[in-house]
């Protein structure tokens, strides 16, 4: 094996040269969620070493990013964790309006965490479905997939799009939402805890489920910290922290809800946690339908936030500031920021560099499974290789994020 | 028409080192860096409601170091900044959390253009690995010290730095 092949840790262990074998997992494997290569050295079926390989759908989107006007970027956030379109937005828009100061409507904050947590719902959906599905539980993925189906339709109802969504805008929302829209999402979180129900019953008590889940993978607090863990699987490790709760963005400070933790620190705690997590956000949900103020879901801001289509037919001013904002776009103060929110994988952060232009200096995102697939030999080694499966679909990655 | 941009952030502004020691001289990172070496502070501001404190790039590892017995025990990320043409060049930008304190710092470094490079801080935090190897990749900054500092998202056979101000966006390179 030539060093160009990048495979230079192939080196084998001190005195088990004979012994170890090095095999290639990906990037085209459907264990792999993505296309993730992982160099395996393994002894027997012991793993001794992981190496993963990325890079494979990298992007250069950070550089794109300073090619574009600060709105531009929002459409290019949906596409890095696709799985979890709006807290991208979400993140970015956070990140921007700070830089501008920009104050914005309770309305559209409020419609943001609704939007936000159906989101983490939907990427929570995926990862229950697929994970599941890589144990062998092929049933459940079909569940999970009938509700998502159900949220992407309410996606589509309130930004004519189903993955894509790019409702959460520099400034506020893009749209006003329907008016049957908070009545669609109560029908939806009215029957949803059922529909967990109804997924634990299939796995929590299936025996193959468990003894693949249980006692696999484990990865201790410390070490959690110390490579970067975020998120369910930081929390499964017995961290008890929630950007949501300690840290709070977006108005999460006015909405009660638990933060799971568990101390067990396997994949079987992470499934656990999840499931827990899917059930306080179905409350966040309700405390919101419950509140929702009224108002406008934009900003005050003309030179920033597009006007109305109504407003830019009748008013010179708006067809004005609507021809500024998208042939020169707006400037932003000049400064560094960065603004981290809790997505469904974990900690996401977007730092913002303005040069006080109408175009990013610097975007750079942080994504949670980039950190977290560091961590994922030290979870892996000592165990059988088909664990190996089992704790990737457990940290919940995407290689969106991950190669960017 | 109003111009409506009215700031929402309610701690004043902070430009300079002199005033973020006077304005936030309690501030945990700020207390534990003044107790380290003051010297080694370069600069200093409180902007959007963010510490910034930019450090000497040779005691980079030791003021990251302090800042993690402080309390902020997190790595949450690292990247850089490419200043082009301007000198110094580089601009390291770490950020560390505090789970305790439910706090950030930001930790800037800056680098001149000729032979960039930095002590890595993985004995620290092993976490920072792979943000070390993106920032080699992206940018050519090296990172002494560092276990395995290769390119990570690009080939391996790839030349050049795409994030630096002088890699074409599109185009021939």
């Amino acid at each position: 094996m030539t060093e160009s092949a990048g495979m230079p840790i192939l080196e084998a262990a001190e005195g088990a040269r004979d012994q170890h074998m090095v095999i290639n997992m990906g990037p085209q494997h459907p264990a792999t969620h993505g296309v993730l290569r992982l160099v395996l050295e393994i002894d027997g079926e012991i793993v001794v070493r992981i190496y993963p390989e990325i890079g494979y759908l990298h992007t250069g989107i950070e550089k794109t990013c300073e090619a574009k006007f600060y709105q531009q970027v929002v459409p290019l956030t949906d596409r890095i964790n696709y799985l979890d379109p709006l807290s991208n937005n979400l993140c970015y828009a956070l990140a921007v309006e700070k830089l501008l100061g920009l104050e914005i409507p309770a309305k559209a904050t409020w419609m943001r965490v609704l939007m936000a947590e159906l989101s983490r719902l939907n990427s929570h959906l995926i990862w229950l479905g697929t994970h599941a599905m890589d144990i062998g539980a092929l049933t459940v993925f079909l569940y999970t997939f009938r509700e998502r189906e159900e949220i992407l339709r309410l996606f589509e109802a309130v930004a004519g799009q189903r993955m894509m969504l790019s409702y959460i805008r520099i400034g506020g929302l893009s749209l006003e939402p329907p008016l049957d829209f908070l009545d669609r999402v109560q029908g939806f979180i009215q029957t949803f805890p059922e529909k967990i129900d109804e997924y634990a019953n299939l796995l929590t008590g299936n025996p193959i489920f468990r003894n693949r889940l249980k006692g696999v993978g484990y990865l201790s607090a410390a070490d959690a910290i110390a490579l970067g863990v975020t998120g369910p699987p930081l929390r499964a490790s017995g961290v008890d922290f929630d950007l949501r709760r300690d840290i709070p963005y977006c108005g999460y400070e006015k909405f009660k809800f638990a933060v799971p933790v568990s101390t067990d620190g396997d994949c079987w705690a992470r499934y656990e946690v999840r499931l827990v997590e899917m059930r306080e956000s179905v409350k966040i949900i309700q405390q919101v339908l419950d509140g929702m103020p009224e108002g406008p879901v934009k900003a005050d801001a003309p030179k920033i936030v597009l006007p109305d289509r109504e407003k830019m037919k009748t008013q010179m001013e708006a067809l004005i500031h609507h021809f500024k904002i998208v042939t020169e776009g707006f400037e932003v103060p000049a400064g560094e920021v960065y603004q981290g929110i809790e997505a469904g994988h974990g900690q996401t952060g977007y730092y913002v560099v303005s040069d006080g232009t109408a175009k990013p200096y610097r975007v750079h995102m942080r994504y949670p499974s980039f950190a977290t697939l560091q961590a994922l030999e030290t979870m892996c080694k000592g165990r059988m290789l088909a664990d190996v499966v089992a704790v990737i679909g457990s940290i919940d990655i995407v290689l969106g994020e991950i190669d960017r | 028409m109003s111009e409506a941009l009215t700031t929402t952030l309610a701690k004043p502004t902070l430009k300079d080192k002199t005033a973020v020691l006077e304005g936030l001289g309690d501030h945990p990172a700020v207390k534990a860096i003044a107790r380290w070496n003051l010297e080694a502070l370069t600069d200093a501001k409180f902007e959007f409601g963010e510490l910034t404190l930019t450090i000497a790039a040779e005691k980079l590892s030791v003021a990251l170091a302090t800042l993690q017995t402080a309390g902020y025990n997190f790595f949450e990320d690292m990247t850089a900044v490419d200043w082009f043409p301007a000198s110094p060049r580089f601009q390291l930008s770490y950020q560390l959390l505090s789970h305790a304190l439910k706090e950030y710092v930001r930790v800037r470094v800056l680098l001149d253009e000729a032979d960039p490079s930095v002590e890595s801080i993985t004995p620290l935090w092993p976490a920072a690995n792979f943000y070390e190897r993106e920032v080699f990749d992206l940018f050519g900054i090296r990172f002494d010290g560092h276990p395995n500092l290769r390119r990570i998202l690009l080939p391996d056979e790839f030349t050049g730095h795409p994030l630096r101000k002088d890699y074409p966006v599109e185009g021939y390179r």
